[in-house]
């Protein structure tokens, strides 16, 4: 009892240091989410791997035949698995390197459930057959609406959470999260501009070369801001956490961020040749 | 082809805010030390330990185990 009371004086008592939680609900409830969706949509893609050699595995029916379950695997493991995996990461090591909470509870919250709402919202209308047939972009206008709102949460939370920071040095991984947030939300955006014919179905603004043009600039960066720089971050916090020594160079993964960023973006046409 | 342009229109903005955020973190002393964030990113902050002060009053406040959990900026 004694030794517990020094130690609140010694903390936080007589010296009055600041004291602040970290949000690791929100982490377990990604990690969950990432699981889940992650054997969901790599089952999914088990079955279509099947039926290219026993076609009968359609069961003869629309809603499972491989065109429209196979963007329904692509959009589970990239955006459902890959996603949930990208908000566990840096929702984790975000409040760890700004030594803060997260910006706001709530908009973690909305974060989470708008994305389960999203991912849901796939799943449904994908073995529907209502899709705008772009790859990596299928989802119609309401759900690319969506998107764009859940992603803006996202966004919100962590400039927020960076503002107010209590380390003033920016680590590198901050950068390849802020280069994700900007790159995918303008990537998304252009791509996804379409003309509503009904409730779910819309025309692509964009025609013949135009929209295959902007379909694999979306494309390839996609990969590019989704796939790779936020786990370009996540590895260079948790690797070095978990050999707990410094990367050999942090002047060269300073160099590594800012080359990335002013190059990457221009390699979309070669998905095109 | 003509989409080409709209697309290099929005790829520079990118580069461009880009840049302005570099020249920022340079003019601003973010990378005056290339060496020692690698370090500090090693150390978290002390976490107390919730066992022996979970829910027991000290100094006349109840100190509630959640809000202190893997937190302490010290």
């Amino acid at each position: 009892m004694h030794k517990e009371e020094s130690l609140d004086t010694g903390v936080h008592g007589a010296i009055g240091l600041e004291k602040f939680s970290y949000d690791n609900k929100i982490v377990r409830d990604f990690a969950i989410a990432t699981m889940v969706w992650g054997i969901v949509g790599m089952l999914v893609g088990l079955l279509i791997a099947f039926q290219i050699y026993i076609p009968a595995l359609n069961f003869n029916l629309q809603y499972t035949t491989f065109s429209r379950i196979r963007p329904l695997h692509t959009n589970a493991v990239i955006f459902a698995f890959v996603g949930n995996a990208i908000f566990m990461g840096v929702y984790y090591s975000l409040q760890r390197l700004c030594k803060a909470r997260m910006f706001s509870d709530l908009l973690s919250k909305i974060n989470f459930w708008g994305w389960q709402l999203i991912i849901l919202c796939a799943a449904l209308t994908l073995p529907l057959g209502i899709t705008t047939s772009k790859e990596y972009a299928e989802l119609e206008w309401p759900i690319d609406i969506l998107i764009t709102l859940v992603w803006v949460v996202f966004a919100i939370n962590m400039f927020g959470t960076i503002i107010r920071r209590r380390e003033k040095h920016m680590y590198v991984a901050i950068w390849f999260y802020i280069a994700t947030v900007v790159t995918v939300a303008v990537l998304h955006i252009v791509n996804s501009i379409e003309m509503p014919v009904t409730f779910l179905k819309s025309y692509s603004v964009y025609a013949g070369v135009q929209d295959a043009l902007v379909q694999w600039w979306y494309g390839h960066n996609a990969v590019a801001f989704f796939l790779t720089t936020p786990f370009l971050g996540l590895m260079y916090y948790y690797l070095p956490k978990a050999a707990n020594r410094p990367v050999y160079s942090y002047k060269l993964s300073i160099v590594h961020f800012w080359v990335l960023i002013f190059i990457y973006i221009w390699a979309g046409p070669h998905h095109l040749l | 082809m003509s989409v080409i342009l709209v697309l290099i229109g929005f790829s520079l903005l990118i580069a461009a805010s880009f840049l302005f955020a570099f020249i920022w973190a340079v003019k601003t002393g973010q990378y005056d030390d290339s060496y020692t964030p690698s370090v500090r990113i090693l150390f978290d902050n002390k976490t107390i330990n919730n066992k022996t002060i979970n829910n027991k009053t000290i100094n006349n406040k109840t100190i509630n185990s959640k809000n202190i959990n893997e937190n302490e900026k010290v």
